[in-house]
């Protein structure tokens, strides 16, 4: 297919995937803020979450606290802000738009009805209407864009290049969540109010009661890790991602994409054979910054094999 | 009703034409909340599917709905077979007009036409002079104008040989009546329009470069910012092959690519909706970043064959347009079926003064002007912008020609006060490859403001389903 057809199928998928992620981590980091603890603490959090983004100057030019309602205007529907979820949905829908004839008409149509939808409700709208319930709408969202997808899309090079990019981010995006939530987790102060935030961690990444049903057993750090990050078949984990890369890779293989291939392999056969002890001997932040890295490195060499070749 | 138009739905007592008496009734038993609710339904569904055209002139990006209007503009098949023939004369003969500019130039040789008017014009362009394409085909797509004036003669008021547009809101607009009203479509034999891409497509596989068995056709856009970007996005769907910007094709030794995710793969026929200036920044505007280097080289060795044909412009240009019923005579040995809009040429000096005496009576266009910019409608002119346009008429006359103010026909139209009049016109498209082939009807225009004759959409026309009725 046209390499720039599969770029905005590509990063359609990632912006779509992106305004999902960023509502499961807003929508965590709601939930925390209504579990007793210090204002400090709170604005701690939030600030975290511009960190994570780093947009701590971009938001510092606007606001001059950085509490939970002026965070959440900045990261829900500041036009100014690029990774707002506003400006999420605008660019997976300026992507759509640029290629809707390569996709199926109820596609487009999904993912327009959301920027048409979402456009029309002002922040206090959201806030009067309750942000969770916003949360919920966006996931429902993206839920409906990607059933419609799967439910129509002929399974073909453009359907590859849309899994690919969702894949992608969501890969980048689960090993962010749980880098910043373990950081603060690891160094707020211990006590009962811990269940609920590991909990919280988890129902954000859908993985609440997953963990029970695989654990049946209290909620521990280290078991929260290995779940997000080794279990296979959780979708939202990292090594379920990569799964999906290196087969989506296979699929859309063309003479020049060896070397993007086997970076993914690695990728993946470290996920597949890691115990979580050894992830934590060498550091669990480590070890997140470092596939974030090599998430990096593939999204540029897939860019560079097929969406913008020279 | 407005004795002083052709209507198409009532005869001048007022009593319904026969081809509307069905639908009358339908429309005359439809609740008005039903009516609204049918309106807006249309108009969120035009909104999702996201059935829009940018506005010019306005913030980029802009994209705006196109009004669009209920009552449909019914044609019965007896006029339309009339229209049928003329309209594949016409074609025929511009058609031929243009391969014999770019060779022989016999009809400039017979004096029918002033040489100086072709050669010298903007739209001739030289790097064609020579060239030869698939089956001498030079507007494989063609938009003819036709208006109903006076008391209901038809007129064919401009041919659009370039890129014409609108294809897809007629298709649009039928899809969305059937969906609105099905039981209408039981009630009257109206001809189907679905099938217009299957046709396209076929047309431009039937002009492929010689040789070339199974050809790879593609759309070619200036991209999402283009006012008809959605049509060029749905017919590259409906056919089936890939909408293209300018950035993912290339030409090496004079054949052209396209850039894709498993390498570069030949394109044999362009379909592109880019003017000329824009399509090669090597041999035309070295501006254009939305062209493709090299591409006249590889259309001139003949290796990729563009529809429409660069240089198709001097066939539509409004200086030649009054040459064309000569172009019918001259090539087919035919009279013209279809009529010319009477013409002033202000280049002659006669022409220029009697234009300049009646003013406030007649329309006046630029010759290279397009979408409904750049005219001056006499009768809904202020005094000073008469003048003000007078000024620039006699700065350069040669850039203008003038025609009468015809009284277009209307059709009733939903308005905000009801039902009222409202003056339309027709574009039909032509396909021309290996034969000829078109739709029944075409894409009706209406214009929507009371008085308006300016139909187009950036003009704040809307449209209108069309129908022919197959009995």
């Amino acid at each position: 297919m046209l390499s720039r057809t599969a770029d905005h199928l590509y990063w359609m998928a990632r912006f779509a995937e992106r305004a999902e992620n960023l509502a499961r981590l807003l929508d965590v980091s709601y939930q925390m803020s209504m579990v007793p603890q210090s204002l400090a603490a709170q604005n701690e959090n939030w600030r975290a979450i511009l960190a994570l983004n780093s947009l701590e100057g971009a938001f510092a030019e606007v606001y001059d606290t950085a509490n939970v309602e002026n965070v959440l205007r900045f990261m829900v529907s500041d036009a100014s802000n690029p990774s707002s979820i506003l400006s999420c949905v605008r660019a997976a829908r300026e992507n759509a738009h640029a290629v809707r004839g390569a996709m199926t008409a109820e596609m487009w149509e999904s993912v327009n009805a959301t920027w048409i939808e979402l456009r029309q409700q002002d922040f206090e709208q959201i806030l009067a209407r309750g942000v969770s319930e916003f949360f919920d709408w966006v996931k429902l969202r993206s839920a409906v864009i990607r059933g419609v997808t799967f439910g129509t899309m002929l399974r073909d090079d453009a359907l590859h290049f849309i899994r690919l990019g969702g894949l992608i981010e969501r890969a980048d995006n689960t090993a962010r969540i749980l880098d910043m939530q373990y950081h603060i987790l690891r160094n707020g102060d211990e006590g009962a109010s811990d269940f609920y935030r590991w909990g919280a961690l988890l129902r954000s990444l859908s993985a609440f009661q997953v963990y029970r049903k695989v654990y049946r057993d209290a909620i521990t750090p280290g078991r929260v890790a290995e779940l997000l990050i080794l279990r296979r078949d959780l979708p939202r984990s990292l090594h379920a991602c990569s799964d999906g890369i290196v087969r989506m890779l296979q699929l859309i293989a063309n003479n020049g994409s060896a070397e993007t291939q086997r970076q993914a392999g690695v990728l993946h056969a470290g996920l597949h054979f890691a115990r979580i002890e050894d992830v934590f001997a060498s550091g669990l932040h480590e070890y997140l910054t470092d596939f974030m890295d090599r998430i990096y490195v593939l999204g540029d060499g897939i860019s560079q094999d097929f969406l913008v070749p020279a | 009703m407005n004795a002083d138009f052709y209507d198409e739905m009532y005869d001048a007592a007022g009593t319904l034409r026969p081809h509307y008496r069905v639908f009358a009734e339908w429309l005359a038993a439809m609740p008005p909340e039903r009516r609204l609710r049918k309106q807006a339904e249309a108009d969120t569904a035009f909104h999702r599917v996201g059935i829009t055209f940018a506005v010019y002139g306005e913030k980029a990006g802009t994209e705006r709905l196109i009004p669009f209007d209920i009552i449909p503009r019914i044609i019965p098949a007896a006029e339309w077979t009339m229209l049928e023939a003329g309209l594949r004369q016409r074609v025929k003969a511009l058609n031929a007009f243009l391969h014999d500019i770019y060779h022989d130039q016999e009809i400039l040789s017979a004096g029918r036409i002033p040489p100086e008017q072709v050669l010298n014009n903007t739209q001739f362009r030289r790097e064609m002079v020579g060239v030869d394409v698939p089956s001498g085909i030079y507007a494989h797509i063609a938009g003819v104008d036709l208006v109903r004036a006076g008391a209901g003669e038809s007129y064919v008021l401009e041919d659009n040989l370039r890129v014409p547009s609108g294809v897809s809101y007629l298709l649009e607009d039928r899809k969305m009546m059937m969906r609105l009203f099905p039981e209408l479509f039981s009630r009257h034999q109206v001809a189907p329009v679905q099938h217009y891409p299957d046709m396209l497509l076929e047309n431009l596989r039937t002009v492929a470069p010689k040789g070339v068995v199974d050809p790879t056709v593609v759309v070619l856009t200036p991209g999402t910012y283009n006012s008809a970007y959605f049509e060029h996005s749905f017919l590259a769907q409906q056919m089936g092959v890939e909408l293209v910007e300018g950035r993912d094709l290339f030409v090496k030794d004079e054949t052209v690519f396209m850039r894709t995710t498993q390498g570069p793969q030949r394109v044999d026929v362009i379909y592109r909706r880019l003017d000329d200036d824009f399509l090669d920044p090597l041999a035309f505007n070295k501006e254009s970043m939305l062209g493709v280097p090299g591409l006249l080289a590889a259309y001139r060795a003949g290796q990729v064959t563009l529809a429409n044909a660069i240089g198709a412009g001097v066939a539509d240009d409004k200086s030649i347009y009054p040459y064309v019923p000569e172009m019918i005579r001259f090539y087919l040995g035919e009279e013209p079926t279809l009529h010319n809009v009477p013409t002033w040429m202000l280049r002659k000096p006669d022409d220029l003064k009697y234009v300049l005496a009646h003013l406030p009576e007649l329309v006046v266009k630029e010759v290279h002007g397009a979408g409904g910019y750049g005219m001056l409608v006499g009768p809904a002119s202020s005094k000073a912008e008469i003048e003000d346009f007078r000024a620039r008429i006699v700065a350069a006359p040669e850039k203008y020609i003038a025609q009468p103010t015809l009284a277009l026909s209307t059709c009733p139209t939903f308005v905000e006060s009801g039902i009222a009049p409202r003056h339309l016109d027709l574009r039909p498209f032509v396909l021309s490859g290996k034969s000829i082939s078109m739709l029944p009807g075409g894409l009706t225009r209406v214009a929507l403001r009371e008085g308006s004759l300016v139909v187009n959409s950036s003009q704040g026309g809307g449209t209108k389903d069309t129908w022919v009725l197959e009995n």
